[in-house]
């Protein structure tokens, strides 16, 4: 196959004054509210922006494509010389999947879990007959090797759930590439892994993209990844463009206040304070779930009164394990765990309500750790009521004390969890948590799932009650940033055991463990030669 | 420790606000979007429970006054004319919507009060629990439902109550199964998890936490076993097992008329008259059936957060 390929530097793509409006609750609602956006060949763009800022919605409409419920009302959109709005159906599917790719946020979901990944590989341009079948899966197994994927012959014969994660991630870009696109969408694509495994993906993504001269949609919210992948940067919010700028000109100087902000969670770092004074001590504990090998192995934890404790470690290491068994849903093999000097009950139907409302829990996923069928009052009333016995307008008083702590007002009081923002569930949450009066607090990711700005808000937040009421926090992470900001000291887990623990100045400085090295090398920073360095630094 | 950056502020931060409306408004929204098949559904249903529940009033005769003359054409005094002993049928059909749907309605109660908690507390208990409810629950369904149901009737006779108990355990076997099976995809949720460790008893997180996030499927299941259960008292009333005379009921006005069949050559409207009960029943069913659909389509289709 060859077709014609512009030079590097022409326009591929030019948005102007695009408007998208979606249907929700029996109306109309503004999404896009006119943006104008040019790529050029070869040129990667990065869309950053909180959810909610039609960062996905823009890069799906450059396809020319909304998702259901969704109407582009104005702007033209001129691919290649094509007009996308104009152009039917039939003429928008010739273009996808062949010139222009996307590469979605889960790629676990994106894989007919029925067919052989090396068939879904080709598909696109099997179906367009652009290449003979010989032809197009030699070239699959060449992009294969070039993403870096082990065995690169053989593992397109596996099915999608026989790969990784990171692998199955690096296997779309390849089905996006077979039939070599001039522009790939990334949408989120290295949200949903570890910080270790994103390093790989990353690295695949930029060096095939750059070898094949391919213009590239980065959609994302982590600043420090559009930081390596970006020739330009565009920042998104409320539907609207507050700037755009050279990868490296708008990390050095932002311009708009709303830029800057994003910038400013980074920065946040929380002064370490020692102390010996143990909350709760896991002493070798052995953990397992029914029917399945030893997750824990020999666990010993010490966490001090009124200080932060982040365990970090990659998905599978072990660390919300451990706070299951803290908070006995999960009974230890061997081992205990001590509140204040006194061994707790193994099982959580032994605890007695005091012990119960001393370890109170926050989760990830702020939206199903709430019931959506109860109003906010009744989410945080409950635990009034059921550890404190507090009842009517005292009650009351209490609910609107908890909200005021949160920095939510008494409008609040009777709205159901989907009339929330991610940040304001979270909010509730620890309002919830709060209401029991608690001396540990168990964060397992709270934040991950929430935009920079929101999250330092959450971390302000929990520094804030954790001053005012000695409240200690076990953290659970994978985001370097969120444990500096937050952490006293820090565990370092892998593999179900515990690498190493102490304070933060320590644990953060060499000389490191192997896993911390690794660890902590991986985590993308802002500034845009970081990947360059890691790669050379391995050669 | 940084200042939040100017103009941030928790509250104001963008999310979906719903606008507020009372129940009333939206069952009146929801109203005015429903297809015509549901309307005639709603339409019907709420025309038979105004008869069933005036039925004293409406009825121009009886349930169990005999008259002189059996087998009376229709027209006249008896609309459509009197039975094998002489009862007016006009009325018996009245009271029968009373008798049958009352003791359809209460069955299917009964066995969604038996099914459904037994459903929650597999799905949250799991293991030993679930596993034995679930086993004894396949024993019941393996057996032909009316067969089964016809010989607990012998054995325990064919009282109201009995009639009652013995179909509502029978069907209470596809109410748990389908409540266990809905139940299960809520009682892993992070918030039930959150009752567990704040240390709620079970009735508290079968009742609080999941009973009102599975409610959608089991209303829709309620209307469709509803018209089961109907039905099987009617059929098991035909066999001469189910509601016991002289209550009317149309099951057994369908058997009890049904050689009046035979007539058609003579008299039409005679050769009708055990239609007319057994019109009854299938229209009903009709009505329920449309209805469910409707909601069916409505909480299963959209139900999407977007």
């Amino acid at each position: 196959m060859s077709t014609e390929r512009g030079k590097k530097g022409d326009i591929l793509l030019e948005m102007k004054d695009i408007r998208v409006e979606g249907f929700s609750d029996e109306r109309w609602h503004k999404i896009i509210k006119g943006i104008d956006l040019t790529l050029h060949r070869g040129q990667v763009m990065g869309l950053i922006g909180e959810s909610g800022a039609g960062k996905s919605t823009l890069g799906l409409a450059s396809m020319g494509f909304t998702k259901p419920g969704c109407k582009i009302t104005s702007g033209s959109i001129i691919f290649d010389g094509q007009d996308l709005i104009k152009a039917n159906d039939d003429e928008k599917r010739m273009l996808w999947g062949t010139k222009i790719a996307y590469v979605a946020q889960s790629a676990a979901a994106s894989f007919n879990p029925a067919h052989r990944l090396l068939d879904q590989t080709v598909e696109a341009s099997l179906n367009r007959n652009l290449q003979t079948k010989n032809a197009a899966e030699t070239d699959a197994r060449n992009l294969y090797e070039q993403l870096q994927l082990p065995d690169p012959n053989n593992i397109g014969d596996r099915y999608p759930h026989q790969v990784s994660g990171g692998q199955l991630q690096r296997m779309m870009t390849a089905m996006a590439m077979s039939p070599r696109p001039d522009l790939i969408i990334f949408d989120e694509p290295t949200t949903a892994l570890d910080v270790t495994t994103q390093v790989e993906v990353l690295v695949a993504m930029r060096s095939i993209v750059e070898k094949f001269n391919t213009a590239a949609l980065y959609i994302t919210h982590d600043l420090a990844v559009v930081a390596q992948m970006a020739d330009v940067i565009k920042v998104l919010r409320y539907g609207h463009e507050i700037e755009e700028a050279k990868t490296r000109e708008m990390l050095v100087s932002p311009k708009e206040n709303y830029t800057k902000s994003l910038w400013s969670v980074r920065s946040l770092e929380k002064p370490e304070s020692p102390s010996d004074d143990f909350v709760i001590s896991i002493n070798n504990v052995d953990a397992a779930y029914i029917g399945g090998p030893k997750v824990l192995h020999n666990v010993n934890i010490d966490i001090p009164r009124g200080r932060t404790v982040a365990v970090v470690g990659e998905s599978g290491s072990g660390k919300s394990t451990t706070a299951r068994v803290i908070t006995g849903l999960l009974q230890p093999i061997t081992g205990s765990v001590y509140f204040n000097g006194e061994a707790l009950p193994p099982a959580l139907k032994d605890r007695s309500k005091g012990q119960l409302r001393r370890i109170q829990m926050i989760y990830q996923s702020a939206d199903t750790a709430m019931n959506p069928r109860q109003t906010v009052s009744e989410i945080i009333g409950r635990p009034l009521e059921f550890y404190h016995n507090l009842t009517g307008s005292q009650k009351q008083e209490r609910i609107l004390e908890l909200l005021e702590m949160i920095e939510l007002d008494e409008s609040f009081y009777d709205r159901f969890p989907g009339e929330l923002s991610g940040g304001q569930k979270q909010r509730v949450c620890i309002a919830r948590a709060l209401a029991a009066d608690p001396e540990v607090i168990i964060c397992d990711e709270v934040t991950s799932a929430l935009d920079q700005i929101v999250q330092e808000g959450i971390l302000q937040l929990l520094l804030r009650l954790q001053k005012e009421f000695n409240i200690t926090y076990l953290f659970i992470t994978h985001d370097i940033a969120v444990v500096r900001a937050i952490s006293d000291e820090i565990v370092v887990m892998y593999e179900g055991a515990v690498v190493e623990q102490g304070l933060k100045s320590k644990i953060m400085a060499p000389p490191y463990p192997d896993y911390t090295k690794l660890l902590l090398k991986s985590v993308p920073e802002m500034d845009p030669d970081w990947l360059t360095n890691l790669v050379d630094k391995r050669d | 420790m940084t200042n939040p950056p100017k103009g941030y502020s928790a509250a104001a931060e963008v999310n979906k606000m719903r606008e507020r409306r009372s129940q009333w408004q939206i069952v009146k929204l929801e109203l005015s979007k429903a297809p015509y098949s549901a309307w005639f559904g709603i339409l019907v249903i709420l025309a038979y429970f105004f008869v069933a529940l005036f039925a004293p009033l409406l009825a121009p005769h009886g349930e169990a006054e005999i008259f002189t003359s059996s087998f009376a054409p229709w027209g006249g005094e008896h609309i459509f004319g009197t039975d094998q002993i002489g009862r007016d049928i006009f009325s018996r059909l009245i009271y029968g919507a009373r008798n049958t749907i009352g003791i359809a309605l209460a069955t299917t109660l009964v066995s969604f009060a038996i099914g459904g908690s037994l459903g929650l507390v597999a799905a949250i208990s799991g293991g030993w629990t679930d596993q034995i409810l679930s086993r004894l629950v396949d024993v019941l369904m393996a057996i032909p439902g009316l067969i089964f149901a016809l010989m607990l009737l012998t054995i325990f006779g064919s009282s109201v109550l009995s009639l009652i108990l013995i179909i509502a355990v029978l069907d209470s076997t596809r109410v748990f199964r389908l409540t266990r099976s809905v139940a299960i995809s809520v009682v892993v949720m992070d918030y039930v998890e959150a009752a567990k460790l704040r240390g709620e008893k079970l009735a508290w997180i079968m009742r609080r936490e999941i009973l009102p996030n599975i409610m959608p499927p089991l209303i829709a299941e309620f209307g469709l076993r509803f018209s089961f259960v109907f039905l099987t008292i009617a059929a098991l009333s035909f066999l001469g097992l189910g509601i016991q005379p002289p209550t009317a009921d149309w099951g057994s006005m369908v058997r009890d008329n049904a050689s009046m069949i035979q007539f058609a050559k003579y008299d039409l409207t005679a050769a009708l008259t055990p239609m007319i009960p057994a019109g009854a029943i299938a229209l009903l069913t009709v009505a329920v059936n449309f209805v469910v659909d409707w909601f069916l389509d409505k909480t299963s289709g959209l139900k999407d957060e977007h």
